[in-house]
């Protein structure tokens, strides 16, 4: 019997992988914000590649679900040498999800710490931004920025994977650029 | 047992609260909530939720044996309440967090550590009658302790080395062996209690929606239910099998998504590939139909806010046949790959027992011989003119919860097509009237049951509602199964549990 799994492999030899081939364009927003924080030298350090390490800090799980979405086959992240890591100290970037509560703040400050310089922070979601609809209680202390200085939002509720893919891409060619 | 006296029957000792719909709600005083605590221990009544208010304690109960769902009201002017905990484990969190949100103390729970408050928010008790101070300092949580020679512990968390939400998870283990594993939560508590209080209805259903995103349409289902019972006004029929198609999406979306996350953690990395692919074709066809991935606030009171036309059904009934042919490789694939399975099965086992004491529901519930489904008791339109099975298997274990999953995601696919053959004509969306009244909503969740309870002023505003997450089940579980596993397999219990934080933390 052939097993199972050749089948798959089959099919990709023939039809190729589920990528989508739309190039994707840059968000022309988050360069602007960022263009100023980005020197010369992290560019030249960087290369095309940036190591990205994701922090809930209290985020609903609806920015996490997209953030799975974009390593799926279909939008597959890695292709553009953008990659999740497991530890700060391997990260480029931090992506953080979620109005900060105040049980996250201490570790999401000590996770920023554990990064090596040069570092960015990347806001994901409208909770991000501001607290969003969580804003004003006892338990939430609104946006990233108060906690972390903040390189590039990236907004929506959640942001569907094109709108962060766009979002990193911008971030990417900004600490790339000559 | 303590005779046939139902739950209804010994509730009559309350005092019926009016405005409370469609199940009643009765007050009692400490001396009756005693009583029922411990005619609890004896009869075959279900803890569906508990939560606090400031001078209150409330309870809803489910009795097994007739159906019959209640609350049950402890006025509690002195703070302080004889503790559920004592007779339904599961009740023991929900506790230990109503004394740290309301202030109101669990007597006679044996573990009385704070719970969702860290010690570093701004005022303790912040719902209750008498706020206090901050805390000098953060707590330092006295974990349960393990000793023997060659025990080491391992603290994992808040921070996780994927893209999880965060908790804390201490470890002792002997080698690579787990003799016990104990959870911290309330990482993630944002207040939602304070933040639905006086919200017009429009932004508390906004605030539901987001308890926990990957539930979010049962969440916004459950909190219309329950405003349209506070009101009582009733959704017109094309809503209802709206809704349940959206349900049922994300109930597949979610299964697809775990299966893969699950068979991904036991380094079976192909799994999830394919599954993500699935899920993405599901959510594309959301975003075309609905305008929204995750079908956020896309269920509101009264009806739906959005109609599909004939276009759209086609295209989703295209989708939803190739995701039907591709799943099924994808379950040929699991049952067909001995080292996968081997990883699988006997992993992360769940008594059966201990599933009922806890009352857990959904794909826990359900691989250990729990069959609880919201939609079938006490059920809601429009299940009850569809025919569906729910599955359930007896292992308990991390093959089961994978293969309840499969079974669902089989089950649903076919709802959908029963929903498409049945969908009415006519509006889609009814006026809710502002008016004073209480009311409660219970809905399957891909997890289990949600349950949204809510009070309505007369100006159309959200006076207090308290959502309840399966996951308060669920959690406490997940440290019994990963006793006697190694170390290296929790990751793959956890997903096969897949519990909210978001949702549990509030």
């Amino acid at each position: 019997m052939i097993p199972p799994i050749a089948h798959f492999f089959f099919r990709h030899l023939i039809k190729g992988p589920f990528t989508l081939r739309d190039p994707i364009a840059p968000d022309g927003n988050g360069t602007v914000e960022l263009a100023a924080k980005v020197g010369a030298e992290a560019r030249t350090r960087l290369g095309r590649s940036l190591a990205i390490r994701a922090v809930d800090a209290g985020s609903c799980n609806g920015c996490e679900l997209e953030l799975h979405a974009v390593n799926n086959p279909v939008y597959d992240l890695e292709r553009f040498g953008i990659r999740f890591v497991a530890s700060p100290r391997h990260a480029d970037v931090l992506l953080v999800t979620g109005p900060v509560t105040v049980n996250m703040a201490e570790a999401l400050k000590r996770t920023y710490d554990a990064a090596p310089a040069p570092k960015w922070v990347v806001a994901l979601g409208d909770c991000g931004r501001d607290g969003g609809c969580f804003a004003g209680t006892y338990a939430v202390l609104g946006g990233v920025d108060t906690v972390l200085p903040v390189d590039l939002h990236i907004p929506g509720c959640p942001p569907s994977p094109l709108q962060i893919l766009a979002g990193l891409l911008a971030l990417l060619e900004n600490v790339s650029a000559e | 047992m303590h005779g046939d006296e139902g739950l209804l029957h010994f509730l009559s000792i309350g005092r019926p609260v009016a405005a409370h719909r469609p199940w009643p709600r009765f007050t009692v005083d400490g001396k009756a909530w005693r009583q029922l605590v411990e005619r609890m221990d004896g009869a075959d009544w279900t803890l569906l939720a508990e939560w606090g208010e400031q001078a209150e304690v409330h309870a809803a109960l489910r009795d097994e044996e007739t159906g019959d769902i209640a609350v049950v009201s402890r006025t509690s002017p002195d703070q302080r309440f004889f503790a559920i905990g004592q007779v339904r484990p599961g009740a023991i969190r929900l506790e230990r967090a109503i004394r740290d949100i309301w202030g109101l103390r669990p007597e006679g729970l044996e573990d009385q550590r704070p719970w969702l408050d860290h010690g570093r928010w701004p005022i303790r008790h912040p719902l209750g009658r008498t706020p206090q101070a901050a805390a000098e300092a953060p707590f330092i949580y006295p974990f349960l302790a393990a000793e023997g020679e060659g025990l080491h512990q391992i603290p994992v968390g808040p921070v996780h080395a994927g893209i999880i939400e965060p908790a804390h998870f201490r470890f002792h283990a002997q080698g690579e062996t787990v003799v016990r594993l104990e959870e911290r939560l309330g990482y993630v508590h944002k207040g939602i209690a304070a933040a639905l209080a006086n919200k017009p209805i429009d932004l508390a259903g906004r605030i539901v929606a987001r308890v926990s995103g990957d539930s979010t349409v049962a969440y916004s289902l459950a909190f219309a239910r329950a405003v349209e019972a506070a009101v009582g006004c009733e959704p017109p029929p094309r809503a209802h099998f709206l809704r349940a198609l959206m349900a049922e999406i994300e109930r597949i979306a979610n299964h697809l998504f775990d299966i893969g996350a699950i068979c991904n953690d036991a380094a079976f990395a192909i799994m999830l590939a394919h599954m993500g692919r699935l899920r993405e074709k599901l959510l594309g066809a959301n975003a075309a139909l609905f305008g929204h991935r995750l079908c956020m606030d896309r269920i509101v009171p009264g009806g739906v806010s959005v109609d599909v036309d004939d276009e759209g059904i086609r295209l989703l009934k295209g989708v939803l046949r190739s995701i039907a042919k591709d799943f099924h490789k994808g379950t040929v694939l699991y049952h067909e790959t001995p080292s996968l399975k081997d990883r699988t099965v006997g992993t992360g086992v769940v008594p059966a027992t201990l599933v009922h004491r806890f009352a857990a529901g959904g794909f826990v519930g359900r691989a250990a011989s729990r069959g609880h489904d919201a939609r079938k008791s006490p059920g809601y339109p429009p299940y009850s003119d569809l025919d569906f099975v729910v599955p359930v298997l007896a292992e308990g274990d991390v093959n089961a919860r994978i293969e309840v999953r499969i079974a669902e995601v089989e089950a649903s696919l076919d709802l959908i097509e029963q929903i498409f053959l049945n969908l009415p004509d006519g509006p889609r969306q009814v006026a809710v009237p502002t008016r004073a009244g209480e009311g409660m909503g219970i809905v399957e969740s891909f997890r289990g049951e949600v349950l949204v309870w809510l009070r309505l002023s007369e100006t159309g505003r959200v006076v207090a509602c308290h959502p309840h997450d399966p996951s308060w089940f669920q959690w406490p579980l997940l440290e019994a199964a990963v006793e006697g596993n190694i170390v290296a397999d929790f990751p793959l219990c956890n997903k096969s549990f897949n519990c909210s934080y978001s949702g549990h933390d509030l």
